[in-house]
């Protein structure tokens, strides 16, 4: 009972951490076409922001849902105005450039924060259940997750900017046409799913050590969640998040992390061939 | 190069045996060249930084000394950048192009297997100064660092003396891991112990929270982690993170060599033990004044580790070895250090093995308090026994094989 | 580099024999071989990525799995066999193999651009993750452990057919990559004029009007897949004697970036721009190897920015413009739009 209980939490936080390091480059894909490969980068730089502002003597907790969200969707904005501005619409030409730009923070974390580990402790104990131990942390993780997912169904759904932006997505001439700059929605939109990466760095800094290159350990799982995800946005990162969540924990737990990282990848690939588009192109559809 | 192009291209292919011998006759009067090879930069570069400034501090104290045979001691160094493949890149340069007299270096046993064949092909003396699993056996090499007899033999019975006989093992998932794990296993059954379960992570994995539950299913006495590099530190951050630091005591046959406990808070890391040859904590006049020689030439001595100073007493070995053949060609160099060649230094009198080429050692009991390792037991010169008892050299001088223990 | 029929084909093979010769004979004077041997190789490596994506629209995110695969195959099957000449022939045989299999479940999947990217970039992700964890003593294939994160060393080197003895390193193995380089390149270009070449153009221009006019698209895309992994496998094994080890990380996504860089940068629908890209590209990373000012890799990510917004054609479309510009005098330069897969509509 107490162990299913742990399993539980483990899948639980598996799904969370997957949506939490999709969720920014959901945005800019789904919204925006633009495929980040950056966007592993764009997380290790929230954490650095965030271990920098522990170091500082700033509250872990502000540290990591409030500077690095900022520094990073700042870091986004600039970047979106000198890179991606001039290409959007030219798919995989945003891949590349973005490669290049993760090439670029990766020597540039090396230039600046030295090649080593570094990390930050986590701010919660564990806890148990029955006879077992649970990192507390993995809790906090979840429910950040839950409720960054509700956030966003709640901004896209419920706000002016939510209303504009999804109408800019699908006819941007029309939106145009209404007096809303796409230039500007973009511009925001991409600023957004950016601070959204630098909450996700800033929320895994102390669950791993910190390295300049550790961002391909993310990038690769978030592409793959968003692709499966599909073309509806939140519903995608969720049951795509939630599918290979699932299957990851339950092949880590019975025989290694290895093969449960190698069990998502094999369900990615299966779950392509049969829907090509994603879940929710087949599921969910018309949702957010 | 022009000189050696054309060589090439003259003599073609059916020469290339000849090309490999070594390069002694290229003058003896430029400086004696010795090849390095290290990852100062990528995931390995905690461990591999300190050991580049070691061997420049020991080369620098050489030269100051006056050199080698009235000859300067010049470095040839490449950064592997934590790539496995830049190794044999880099060593095939350094004995075909550069013609280096000795190669130092290598950290992860899986670089030293990179590079053994290449330079033993070149006939280039190869020394490799860090703990490792055991087993290696051929002439052309050195080892200095500790082995599972000189290391695990003693860590494993203090460690469950500590806890209990229940064991779980979690290594990293390559050679080292692998032979080290089998070693730990055979120990633990020496001592009356049994192995709960042993798991293998990849360099790279970072998230051992699947893991951290199945430990607590067979609930262990003990855990002992040879886990390597960066990715793996967080299974000592999240072990601590669920309170398991609390529950169970962890050892470790690796955690410390790269200055991991000075990374992880005194929360984290207090209690996990550990056995090396070498720990900055040592009070003794070799170390302190060896502390004095770092401070002096780099300031900050807080980045010196185990492995440093083995590599610093690897190239001191060699530079002895070289002193007492009085030239640097390989085998008379050899010849010399089999001669049960010993120095003193920072980690105290090394001594080497002519039957196997590891080296006889100080070994210390340790455990993690505040940042530090605080001594609880030294022993000392304890001889390689595991390679001693499948590697003999002096009957066999032609072997070039990695023994591995089976169980 | 338009395609062309009878005497232009004959001269265009001409062309490529006598400045490919020259430059093999000539490069050797003016830079070490060693070096020379992995652009080589590497060139070799972007012409695989570049038929296929420059020509026949694929865009491959994990070509260095075949890379790797051709390796691999050259040192397990060299370690069984003991000398090189038939692991060769297995090294391109197995990847195209692998990839034809691949290639079938994607192509007669109908699945779309980026699809195929995230699946072939899985691929390669499995391969890597898989690999790294054979360490252990039970991985053996015949007598060759596969060592997982160590890789394999200690096997066969490329030695003359015949001969296990008579190996092959240095500069003699620089001759033989780069021959080897020219006869793919001359394969590629007749390829490329075979209808079979033809054809395939055809589908990366417009796949529904090739398939209205009866032609088997799904089958066509599988084999210049398959065609391409067998070059890159071919590569894989000239890496393997090279570097004298093969590792995992043959198979990283590092290498699979690579690999695509070269082919931006040199121009892609092009058959000389990925070998130029793969050479320019390398040799950089190589001269900023050996300095500590700047990282590399903050470098060759800024090289490769400034040419997707710059000069997203590459380097060969702008050489090629210059060449026409210099001896044509007012011949009007040939523009080509660049294919770079279409935007999905997902």
């Amino acid at each position: 009972m107490d162990l299913s209980v742990v399993i539980l939490i483990e899948v639980l936080y598996a799904i969370a951490s997957l949506a939490l390091i999709s969720a920014g480059l959901a945005v800019v894909f789904g919204m925006m076409k633009v495929i980040n490969l950056a966007h592993g980068e764009f997380m290790v730089l929230g954490g650095y922001a965030t271990i920098t502002a522990v170091g500082l003597g700033v509250n872990i907790f502000i540290a990591m849902l409030i500077i690095a969200p900022i520094v990073v969707g700042l870091f986004g904005l600039v970047v979106e105005r000198l890179v991606f501005r001039h290409l959007y619409g030219r798919m995989i030409d945003t891949m590349l450039a973005s490669w290049g730009l993760s090439l670029m923070m990766i020597g540039g974390f090396k230039m600046i924060f030295g090649n080593t580990t570094t990390g930050v402790a986590g701010p919660i104990p564990g806890f148990s259940v029955g006879n077992y131990q649970v990192n507390g942390y993995n809790l906090f993780v979840i429910v950040v997750s839950v409720l960054l997912l509700v956030a966003m169904v709640a901004v896209l759904r419920g706000t002016r900017f939510g209303l504009v932006a999804r109408g800019t997505m699908q006819r941007s001439d029309m939106a145009a046409a209404m007096g809303h700059s796409p230039d500007r929605v973009y511009m925001t939109t991409f600023a957004l799913g950016s601070a959204l990466a630098g909450l996700a760095g800033g929320v895994m800094a102390p669950l791993v050590g910190l390295v300049p290159t550790a961002g391909a350990a993310f990038i690769a799982k978030a592409f793959i969640t968003v692709i499966a995800g599909g073309p509806v946005l939140v519903a995608g990162l969720a049951s795509a998040a939630g599918t290979f969540g699932l299957v990851n924990q339950v092949f880590s737990f019975l025989v290694s992390p290895v093969v449960g990282d190698v069990a998502l990848l094999v369900a990615a690939v299966v779950l392509l061939r049969l829907i090509p588009r994603g879940i929710t192109s087949r599921f969910f559809r018309g949702r957010i | 190069m022009t000189l050696n192009r054309r060589r090439f291209l003259a003599t073609s292919a059916a020469a290339t045996g000849a090309l490999a011998l070594p390069t002694m006759a290229l003058g003896q009067s430029g400086p004696i060249r010795m090849g390095s090879v290290l990852d100062v930069s990528g995931i390995f570069s905690a461990y591999g930084e300190p050991m580049d400034m070691a061997q420049r501090l020991a080369v620098a104290e050489i030269n100051a000394d006056g050199g080698l045979l009235g000859r300067e001691v010049e470095i040839v160094g490449f950064d592997t950048q934590s790539d496995m493949a830049l190794y044999t890149q880099f060593a095939q340069r350094l004995v075909r192009q550069e013609r280096v007299d000795v190669v130092q270096g290598g950290i992860l046993s899986a670089s030293r297997e990179a590079i053994r064949q290449t330079l033993r092909r070149a006939e280039t003396l190869y020394f490799y100064n860090v703990q490792y699993e055991g087993g290696v056996c051929d002439r052309n090499v050195f080892i200095n660092g500790v082995t599972p007899a000189q290391q695990a033999e003693v860590l494993v019975p203090w460690a469950m003396s500590q806890s209990g006989p229940r064991v779980y093992i979690l290594a990293a998932d390559y050679n080292y891991g692998q032979i080290t794990a089998r070693w730990l296993q055979k120990y633990v059954g020496d001592n009356g112990g049994e192995t709960v379960g042993v798991d293998f992570f990849p360099l790279d994995v970072a998230d051992f929270g699947s893991t951290i539950a199945r430990i607590q299913t067979v609930s262990p006495d003990l855990v002992i982690a040879p886990l390597v590099g960066g990715a793996h530190l967080s299974f000592f951050r999240q072990w601590a993170a669920s309170g398991m630091n609390e529950r169970i005591p962890l050892a470790s046959t690796t955690m410390g060599v790269g200055n991991e406990h000075r990374v992880l808070t005194p929360e984290e890391g207090n209690g996990i033990m550990v056995a090396y040859n070498y720990a900055q904590e040592l009070d003794t006049p070799a170390n302190n004044a060896f502390k004095e020689a770092w401070a002096a030439a780099y300031g900050d001595t807080s980045l010196i580790h185990e492995i440093a100073v083995s590599h610093y007493m690897g190239v001191k070995l060699w530079a002895e070895g070289v002193r007492q053949a009085g030239t640097t060609e390989r085998m008379p160099v050899i010849e010399a250090l089999e001669d049960n060649l010993s120095i003193e230094g920072p980690s105290g009198v090394m001594t080497i093995d002519p039957q196997t080429h590891h080296a006889t050692l100080d070994v210390h009991l340790m455990r993690f308090e505040n940042q530090e390792m605080a001594l609880v037991e030294s022993l000392s010169q304890r001889p390689p026994v595991d390679t001693q008892a499948v590697c003999d050299l002096i009957a066999n001088p032609d072997e070039n094989t990695q023994f591995e223990i089976e169980i | 580099m338009a395609m062309t029929t009878g005497r232009s084909a004959a001269r265009d093979t001409g062309v490529v024999v006598i400045l490919g010769a020259l430059l093999v004979l000539g490069l050797p004077l003016v830079a070490d071989t060693n070096m020379l041997t992995l652009l080589v190789i590497y060139g070799m490596l972007a012409l695989s990525l570049g038929l296929i994506w420059g020509f026949g629209g694929i865009l491959c995110f994990g070509q260095a799995a075949f890379f790797g695969l051709g390796a691999y195959t050259f040192a397990i099957a060299g370690i069984n066999i003991g000398e090189s000449t038939l692991p060769l022939v297995l090294s391109v045989l197995v990847p195209a193999a692998v990839a034809a299999l691949l290639g079938a479940f994607m192509f007669y999947g109908r699945l779309g651009d980026v699809y195929l990217a995230v699946i072939t970039l899985v691929f390669s992700l499995i391969l890597f993750r898989w690999l790294n964890t054979t360490a252990g003593p039970a991985y053996v294939i015949g007598n060759a452990r596969l060592g997982g994160f160590n890789g394999i060393p200690g096997f066969p080197l490329l030695n003359v057919p015949g001969y296990p003895r008579w190996e092959l390193w240095g500069d003699p193995l620089y001759y033989v990559a780069a021959v080897a380089l020219l006869v793919v390149f001359l394969l590629v270009s007749w390829l490329l004029r075979s209808s079979f070449g033809r054809i395939a153009i055809g589908i990366r221009e417009n796949e529904e009007r090739v398939s209205l006019l009866g032609y088997d698209i799904r089958a066509r895309k599988t084999v210049l897949f398959a065609i391409g992994a067998g070059i890159a496998g071919l590569a894989g094994a000239l890496f393997a004697a090279w570097a004298e080890v093969v590792t995992p990380s043959l198979f990283s996504l590092q290498q699979s970036a690579e690999i695509i860089i070269w082919c931006i940068v040199g121009g892609l629908g092009t058959r000389f721009g990925p070998v130029l890209g793969a050479a320019v590209v390398t040799s950089v990373k190589i001269t900023l190897g050996g300095q500590a000012m700047l990282d590399n890799m903050l470098v060759l990510g800024l090289i490769l920015v400034l040419f997707v917004l710059f000069l997203p054609r590459g380097i060969a479309p702008e050489l090629a413009r210059l060449w026409a510009w210099a001896i044509g005098g007012n011949r009007k330069p040939v523009r080509r739009r660049a294919p770079r897969g279409g935007v999905a509509d997902g």
